[in-house]
């Protein structure tokens, strides 16, 4: 176990931060990442969003109206993109930087320059990939998956994409050896593993899967790029190989990937219910072991996204029901979420609205999830409006609203002062209805057989698309009033306390609000 | 875990932002030249690279020497280490993983072995095609090759790098017993050796390229070869650069019985290589 003095060598870190704008492109400070991470995503959130909102304008009506489809193509590609690589992994990672070096009662994170790197690699990996926006030919227009042979025969875009993909994998994987190496060494004294909070669990578990399968991806990618610019055959029958095998190993990457976009919402969602039912965490035992269990799941069940593929019998059976096994460590934590609600003094805050918004929506993802695990079911469904559904239902009321939830619970340690309450709950509600707007009805198109990535459909979908388009405007421009929240809060309000929250557990709420810019340079005692 | 009496928070840091800039430009030029642009960008990118990784070392290695480094640092610099090499093996992973799969699945289903579908490929598609490895696939890659032999040169590379593997840990116990002179002859046999390797790998390469006919491009075995054996001889050479710089730190009077962290991870690395050559040994030129 680690310890941490006041005593500092050498420099000037004991004063505040650095003067000037440098102190962002320099800084070293866990807090001023953090910060630096969260403005990023909600920036790509607006462009990611904005991409959503061109989508949703062209499926209004059937027919082909607004935008040709191959740009429409290259904004299905993108908006994934942006949104997985640019929203959801930083706003984790920002959320990280903030909170585990506070929560665990350490200084800062353990490697503070590569911290620093890690994060404005991203700015420009991401000019990397939006650029191939503007280039002849457009971007990538192949979806986010990049399967071969189609992504091999677009444009000049690829090779921008897949060196993208190697820039943000390298932020990624020295981003998560960071986060180990603090979880294990900076721990203040008696800070033992099965004391910490599960957002440092979840986000401990998250750094490894992301250690082990971001190398793979950048596996998969280089051997796109040499089978388009080099004359290799990994995913051409004609020389040997397969295209299918392109699917495996992006796969293998792709589904530990689903649970890196969720396994750190689950710790948030574990921090917020137990502060506003004022109970303790029903089953934390139970809930560090099912984060592990759905880690290890995760990486057996890729072939889940493939069984219309061909595949040998014996595969599709055991990759259905594998994936089925993982419903059984997300009912363990949804049941203890509910337990820890059960006979609990609730009230309803905007943190906890998000928090059970995240359980009930979330849920839905997860059950249209298992029906899609089903093997002869998925026949059908595969490549429908229903799939889109199913993973924007575990995605957007899951992992973006664990990031609203976040935002809100924490905002007040960040800055000092209380967020809007009125807005805040304005936010949540207007939110919550227009995403039900907008992606119940994908349901329903999906299973009467509407597929996805096509820019027009049959007249029959005509309805539902209108409806979803509605509640994808709706959905988009009720954001606006988080940014507002955000700035408002920023910008001043009521002062917030040091424990903020009347329930609140944990060290983070021990320092001052805002916490000052070096915490616990001396280990805080722990209970 | 470690019990510093200090905690060091490194001031600011200038080099990451210029690391950002230099792999931009890396990337970015790579990407021109791949679509018939010229070269000069990804050039400047990789020498601003270069000497930003020589800068930050640079500093962290002074850092190190003025004592700035609290035991509990060197802690998370061995984690940092651990895991990335960890990071490394998922990435050859990939590659390995193309290699079983290609020879396991790809080949007997284009030659019609197996359930469901691949008769019918291979009759409609592939007629007449058996799958035997090595292979250049049904439409014959690249045209008539010979196989890499693991007779020859693979051995003697094995043999090389496996030598270079007991050369390091000889260095490793010098230097726990604090002789750094030691230390620095061991190493320089073990960079040798590992430079060896590297240039008898570059003359298999001619040999398979201007004898075998055994190109880059000659199907999915091409392919899995080179990429394969490419990707580790990069890794060597990685390697072989790491142990030089801690060699030459070693002849600064760099390095004590107790503190020798640099040299620790450069041998992990060196000895990560080693697995993986023998992974390779193993499945891409004996099975």
């Amino acid at each position: 176990m680690s310890t941490a003095t006041a005593e500092h060598h050498d420099h000037d870190d004991h004063h505040g931060p650095a003067k000037g704008w440098t102190r962002w492109l320099y800084t070293t400070n866990h807090k001023d990442i953090g910060t630096l991470y969260l403005l990023f995503s909600l920036v790509m959130f607006f462009i990611g969003g904005g991409m959503a909102l061109i989508i949703r304008a062209e499926l209004f009506q059937p027919g082909l109206q607004m935008v040709d489809p191959l740009f429409f193509n290259s904004m299905t590609t993108m908006h994934a993109l942006v949104m997985i690589f640019g929203v959801v992994m930083p706003a984790f990672v920002g959320l990280a930087n903030w909170m585990i070096p506070m929560m665990i009662g350490g200084p800062d994170m353990a490697l503070p320059r590569l911290n620093n790197w890690s994060f404005w690699i991203m700015p420009f990996a991401f000019l990397l990939l939006l650029s191939t926006l503007f280039m002849e030919g457009g971007g990538p227009a192949g979806g986010w998956t990049l399967y071969a042979p189609l992504s091999l025969q677009g444009g000049d875009n690829l090779a921008f994409v897949i060196f993208a993909i190697h820039f943000m994998g390298i932020s990624s994987v020295m981003g998560s050896i960071n986060i180990v190496a603090t979880i294990f060494n900076m721990r203040a004294p008696g800070m033992t593993l099965m004391k910490m909070p599960l957002f440092v669990w979840t986000w401990l578990i998250t750094a490894y899967l992301l250690i082990a399968v971001i190398p793979v991806l950048a596996g998969a990618v280089t051997m796109l790029l040499t089978d388009r610019y080099f004359g290799t055959s990994f995913f051409s029958a004609a020389g040997g190989g397969d295209p299918v095998m392109f699917q495996h190993i992006f796969w293998f990457f792709g589904h530990p990937e689903v649970y890196i976009l969720i396994l750190p919402a689950f710790g948030i969602i574990s921090s917020i219910i137990p502060t506003f039912a004022r109970k303790p965490l029903f089953g934390y035992a139970s809930m560090v072991y099912a984060t592990a269990s759905i880690a290890f799941l995760s990486f057996i069940v890729w072939a889940h996204h493939m069984f219309t593929v061909g595949m040998p019998l014996a595969g599709e059976m055991f990759f259905m029901f594998a994936t089925m096994m993982i419903s059984v460590p997300t009912g363990v934590k949804v049941f203890n979420w509910i337990a820890t609600m059960w006979r609990g003094s609730m009230t309803f805050e905007t943190p906890m609205l998000f928090a059970i918004g995240f359980l009930v929506m979330f849920t839905i993802g997860g059950l249209s999830g298992l029906m899609l695990a089903i093997t002869p079911a998925d026949i059908q469904y595969h490549d429908t409006y229903f799939v889109v559904a199913h993973f924007h239902y575990v995605l957007v009321p899951g992992a973006i609203y664990s990031i609203m939830a976040a935002t809100y619970y924490w905002m007040p340690k960040w800055t000092g002062n209380m967020y809007d309450e009125k807005w805040g709950k304005i936010h949540f509600w207007v939110s919550t209805v227009f995403l039900n707007v907008l992606f119940f009805p994908m349901h329903f198109v999906g299973l009467a057989g509407m597929p996805r990535r096509i820019p027009d459909y049959s007249m029959q979908f005509a309805d539902w698309n209108a409806v979803a388009t509605i509640g994808a405007f709706g959905f988009g421009f009720s954001q606006l009033i988080f940014v507002y929240v955000v700035l408002k809060c920023m910008k001043g309000g009521e002062k917030a306390t040091t424990e903020v929250w009347e329930g609140a557990d944990g060290l983070e709420w021990t320092v001052p609000s805002p916490a000052p810019y070096h915490t616990f340079e001396t280990p805080p005692p722990i209970r | 875990m470690s019990s510093p009496s200090t905690y060091y928070i490194p001031h600011e840091a200038k080099w990451p932002i210029v690391g950002s800039i230099a792999l931009f430009a890396f990337f970015a030029g790579f990407a021109f030249l791949l679509n018939g642009g010229g070269w000069i960008i990804m050039a400047l990118g990789a020498a601003l690279l270069i000497y930003m990784m020589v800068r930050w070392f640079g500093d962290v290695i002074t850092e190190s020497e003025n004592g700035t480094y609290s035991p509990q640092v060197d802690v998370s610099f061995r984690m940092a280490m651990m895991w990335f090499i960890f990071s490394e093996v998922m990435f050859f992973g990939a590659f390995f993983g193309a290699l079983f799969y290609a020879r396991v699945f790809s080949g007997p289903w284009l030659s019609g072995l197996g359930e469901g579908g691949a008769a019918a490929t291979n009759a409609v598609l592939w007629s007449g095609f058996d799958y035997v490895w090595p292979t250049n696939g049904p439409a014959a890659l690249g045209g008539e090759y010979a196989k890499m032999g693991w007779f020859g040169l693979p051995v003697i590379n094995t043999l090389i790098l496996l030598t270079s593997g007991v050369t390091c840990t000889i260095a490793h116990h010098a230097i726990k017993e604090g002789n750094r002179q030691k230390m620095v002859r061991w190493l320089l046999a073990t960079v040798v050796l590992g430079f060896l390797f590297v240039g008898l790998q570059a003359l298999e390469y001619w040999e398979a390229y201007s004898h075998l006919n055994l190109k880059l491009t000659t199907g999915i075995y091409g392919s899995t070869f080179f990429m394969l054996t490419g990707f580790h001889g990069f890794h060597v050479t990685m390697g072989a650069i790491i142990l030089l710089v801690v060699m030459l730190r070693g002849t600064r009077k760099h390095f004590s019985a107790t503190n020798h962290f640099a040299f620790e991870a450069a041998a992990w690395y060196w000895h990560f290589v080693d697995v993986v050559w023998l992974g390779l040994f193993i499945f891409v030129y004996i099975l």
